[in-house]
């Protein structure tokens, strides 16, 4: 009955963190921010249905399920890239006003032709000279 | 023995990745686990020509720790902003964070913890490397997202990959 009740609650806690994401979508008013609902309140959303779910194989089903740290690691694994790519897409799109510069060279995104592994290469003579970054004009 | 293992940890890991998606402890499986962790490392270990040495154990733990613990409050912040706040009220930032970190593997560890924190996204990393460009949901004090990200996670990373 405890375990019942705790199972329960962690369901609930996972379907309405998986709201908020998914009502953060609608919500919030541009691309970057949007960015922000989904790669976070589904963390908690996703991780709440995979402990409830071990907690009912360990205590109702009486065996260990492991497949949910899987889940979880690779979750952890994914997120933080698809969101890079959308965040990288979307400064692709249009430059955003008040973006800071750094301070030697550019983003990478407004910088085709550069490799940082290639340039750091370059530097110390192992590689061919690169071509220079082409112009901005996007 | 190196040759054997060139990269110890990564063996280890797989093997427990195998055992962990088969579910199940048996003498096959085991064998399973224990080709795939040799094989997999010595196949692309020339990949990793410079991978770096991690031997802080205690740091990892404390470092893995914080990250957890600040994901989980991350979404109940985010939430709240998302449930809550108006659009209007919503301070949006751009900070560019100068890196100390200069191992790519470093930087992808730092980058990833920064999405998966309180309100940031890293959304692009410099042309040379040494700064990530940030972006935070709702940051009056932008000034105070760039030291608690030097302070919180890059001074542990920076202890890691020392």
């Amino acid at each position: 009955m405890v375990w019942d009740i705790l199972i329960a609650g962690f369901l609930v806690l996972a379907g309405v963190f998986g709201f908020v994401g998914s009502f953060g979508l609608v919500k919030l008013p541009d691309p970057m921010t949007r960015l922000h609902a989904p790669t976070k309140a589904t963390t908690l959303g996703v991780g709440g249905v995979l402990i409830a779910s071990m907690l009912f194989f360990a205590t109702k089903q009486g065996h260990l399920s492991a497949h949910e740290l899987l889940v979880t690691l690779f979750l952890l694994l994914t997120a933080p890239v698809s969101a890079h790519f959308l965040a990288k897409a979307n400064l692709h799109r249009d430059r955003p006003e008040g973006l800071p510069r750094p301070e030697a060279s550019d983003w990478a995104t407004f910088s085709p032709g550069t490799d940082t592994a290639a340039e750091v290469l370059a530097e110390t003579g192992d590689a061919p000279p690169l071509t220079p970054p082409q112009g901005r004009d996007h | 023995m190196r040759k054997l293992f060139p990269h110890p940890q990564l063996t280890l890991l797989l093997a427990v990745v195998w055992l962990l998606l088969v579910n199940q402890i048996t003498l096959g499986s085991l064998v399973m686990a224990g080709l795939l962790g040799t094989a997999i490392p010595v196949l692309t270990a020339p990949y990793w020509p410079d991978r770096p040495r991690l031997r802080n154990l205690p740091m990892i733990a404390n470092y893995l720790a914080v990250v957890l613990w600040d994901i989980v409050i991350a979404n109940f912040i985010v939430a709240r902003i998302v449930l809550f706040m108006p659009n209007a009220q919503l301070r949006t930032a751009w900070v560019a964070v100068p890196l100390r970190l200069t191992q790519p593997e470093a930087i992808t560890v730092l980058a990833a913890t920064i999405t998966l924190t309180p309100g940031t996204v890293s959304a692009d990393l410099s042309a040379d490397g040494r700064t990530l460009l940030v972006h935070c949901l709702h940051a009056p004090d932008p000034e105070a997202v760039l030291h608690s990200i030097q302070t919180r996670y890059e001074a542990r990373l920076l202890e890691i990959f020392a």
